[in-house]
């Protein structure tokens, strides 16, 4: 098993390729990987879980869960019931193992795709719904959920989470096991912004108790890793004073151990790490791109190889940790809750015109209430005639 | 009673602001030790440390976005931009995370930011320095937008905007910093004049001129020039830009029938239009000529040699009051 296969050739392709050429590394320590894509168990020396059976389980139950209500959202939007989808195909294991990874007190700070996190937090996955339906525009309280609203504007949620973690240090929440810590969602393409890069100075100055999770999953949109970097993203991190690592992101065994311990050790003050979680998007950016147009058919079929619901599985098959029974009952049940899901976002009621004029500023403003009022008189014109 | 610069004056502002509220934060660059390159944070990071003054990293995004974690976290994050064209790196996290979380969260989540600029022109400064962005901040809804123009304004308005739950631009007329007045610091924020409200700062029967900021000064002048020749200029200082409080304007208007706006920002897109427009449909009747404007060209800022031509002075307003009469 070579270290995330396509990985190191896509980051580092020309330059150092000839240089590596003849001097094979050790076992690649850099390349955290616990579950090979085969399924079977491999070992690190800086990383290891100790899961029961029962938690392996429960990991390949939110794999496929998450798997499938994605699936059925994507059909909605083919449907025309949601306006676009951010599917995750490809990433649940980066998703469901960093998001198993925090703890009840962490903050999470998504994007727009972190879908699988938020079920991980055992938040109702109608919520982001609304969203993508088009009748709001999030409408959660980050704090009652421990999860921040979707950003869409790439990047700019990363200095929201380095702010909250500077927060919680001047809370005196760090340095004990009970600590607070704060885990920033982003891309490849946002390593390019500068947001991002301000996040990691501010983070790295202030040592805040965040982790940056970076899903590498190649793409920017069309744009390919290699448009936005010459060096692995992980490696960025040493220059701004904190540690780097790179992660099977398809891996759930290693995306939870990785994340885990950074989580742990930036609650215990010792600042904040980047991880970057190394995946492939199955699908499209969302549902209004095409793929086809920039990638070919040979790249996705190698990244099918490394599915990380398959290896789990395997691995699961072959420990005698779960059998068919049980297999098909997690079937059942994602199929149960995607049906759920479908039908109480058929049955979301569009909102009331008028409430588009709600909640603009906490104290209100007199010349909204004017246009809120301006506006309702003319639509009683419309009363029961056309 | 004491007699302060309108620098002091915000000053002291922050001081209360940071007794009063233990969740008030001070952040930017310099405003540490330094006490900020207009000296308006001075001495505030000693007396209250470097955890609540806080020397930020040299990035405006960065100061606006990590106060928005701040605020979410439940503090109360008051960041200096150190000058108005510094504030266009920030203009993102301002316009599209400031401004939108409240309404994106359907009123679940505050974000009790106070974004102070020093704003204006007339120091001799390079360019970048003396610009007047407010009318881009004012077009953005989720924004409140306040303009100071005196030192008892100053140190009741700057505490306002931090106890307000609203995020609030607090543009500083930078060359009034040193404009002496007299402020009662005894008199609690709750009690002085409203935030979100203009005010007649001179009467009188003739004109009206509207105007906020380091304008202010400028048509109180006008006014004290208009008398010696026998016009009663009606000064309003605007004070809120968003919301616009124009009920005065329109009392005003409706005994005066005339009306001019002035301030240092361009004509285009400016504010002066948007009053103009309020008040023509308000007060239609009432008009004995157009609503005019005295503003700044629509050209950059230009270097500061010709600045003086450039900026509205007492000259151009009350030429603006004789083509009122002229009209």
């Amino acid at each position: 098993m070579s270290k995330g296969d396509g990985a190191q050739q896509s980051a580092t392709a020309n330059r150092s390729s000839a240089r590596d050429e003849g001097r094979r590394k050790p076992p690649d320590i850099e390349f955290v990987q616990l579950l090979t894509p085969d399924g079977s168990r491999v070992e690190h020396p800086d990383y290891d879980v100790d899961f029961t059976d029962d938690e392996l389980r429960g990991l390949y139950r939110d794999l496929v869960i998450v798997r499938k209500l994605d699936a059925e959202a994507t059909a909605l939007q083919r449907q025309g019931e949601l306006g676009i989808w951010a599917s995750l195909l490809g990433q649940e294991a980066a998703q469901v193992g960093s998001g198993r990874a925090l703890r009840k007190q962490d903050m999470a700070f998504p994007t727009y795709r972190e879908h699988g996190v938020l079920y991980c937090r055992g938040i109702d996955p109608i919520m982001p719904l609304g969203l993508f339906r088009g009748v709001d525009q999030g409408g959660w309280d980050p704090n009652e959920h421990k999860f921040n609203m979707y950003t869409i504007v790439i990047g700019a949620q990363t200095l929201h989470a380095t702010g909250y973690a500077m927060g919680i240090v001047m809370d005196g929440k760090v340095g004990t096991d009970d600590g607070e810590a704060v885990i920033a969602y982003f891309g490849d393409g946002a390593t390019s912004q500068g947001d991002v890069n301000e996040a990691f100075v501010w983070a790295s100055v202030f040592n805040s108790p965040v982790v940056f999770f970076c899903q590498n999953n190649q793409y920017a949109i069309s744009e390919p890793l290699e448009r936005q970097t010459r060096v692995p993203l992980y490696q960025r991190a040493a220059g701004f004073g904190f540690p780097g690592v790179r992660v099977d992101g398809n891996d759930v065994l290693a995306c939870y151990a990785v994340t885990r311990k950074a989580l742990d050790d930036a609650r215990m003050g010792q600042g904040p790490m980047l991880i970057e979680a190394y995946t492939y998007r199955m699908g499209a950016h969302t549902t209004s791109d095409d793929p086809t147009r920039y990638r070919i058919a040979s790249e996705v079929e190698a990244w099918q190889a490394k599915d990380p619901i398959k290896r789990l599985r395997s691995y699961l098959e072959r420990t005698h940790a779960a059998d068919d029974a049980y297999f098909g009952a997690v079937e059942d049940e994602a199929a149960r809750e995607a049906g759920t899901l479908r039908e109480r976002v058929l049955s979301m009621p569009n909102p009331d015109p008028l409430e588009m004029f709600d909640h603009v500023y906490p104290t209100g403003s007199p010349e909204i209430d004017e246009q809120r009022e301006t506006f309702a008189r003319y639509l009683e014109t419309f009363a029961g005639g056309h | 009673m004491a007699t302060l610069t309108l620098g002091k004056a915000i000053n002291e502002g922050l001081r209360k602001a940071l007794e009063d509220d233990a969740k008030v934060l001070i952040m930017g660059e310099d405003v540490g030790k330094l006490g900020g390159v207009f000296r308006i944070t001075d001495g505030l990071q000693k007396d209250f440390g470097e955890e609540r003054v806080i020397d930020t990293p040299l990035a405006e995004s960065g100061i606006i976005g990590t106060a928005i974690g701040l605020a979410i976290r439940g503090y109360r994050p008051v960041c200096e931009i150190q000058f108005d064209g510094f504030v266009y790196p920030a203009y993102d996290q301002i316009v599209s995370q400031v401004a939108k979380m409240h309404y994106r969260s359907r009123g679940k989540l505050r974000l009790p930011i106070v974004i102070r600029i020093p704003f204006g022109g007339g120091i001799g400064a390079v360019e970048h320095h003396s610009e007047s962005p407010e009318a881009y901040f004012a077009h953005t809804a989720g924004l409140k937008v306040v303009a100071c123009s005196n030192p008892a304004d100053a140190y009741s308005m700057i505490q306002q905007a931090i106890a307000t739950d609203d995020p609030v631009v607090f543009f500083e007329p930078k060359r009034r910093y040193w404009e002496k007045g007299d402020v009662d610091t005894s008199v609690a924020h709750s009690e002085a004049y409203p935030l979100f409200a203009s005010r007649v700062v001179r009467r009188g029967t003739d004109v009206t001129v509207a105007a906020y900021g380091p304008m202010v000064k400028t048509a109180l002048d006008a006014a004290t020039a208009a008398a010696e020749e026998g016009r009663q200029l009606e000064v309003i200082d605007l004070r809120s830009l968003s919301p616009l409080n124009l009920g005065p304007v329109f009392d005003s208007v409706r005994r005066t029938g005339r009306l001019v706006v002035v301030h240092e920002a361009a004509r285009a897109g400016g504010l002066g239009g948007e009053v103009a427009a309020r008040v023509t449909e308000e007060c239609f009747y009432s008009l004995e000529a157009p609503v005019l404007r005295v503003t700044g060209f629509d050209i950059p800022y230009p270097a500061a040699r010709v600045e003086e031509e450039f900026l509205p002075d007492l000259d151009r307003v009350l030429d603006a009051v004789d083509r009122s009469y002229g009209w």
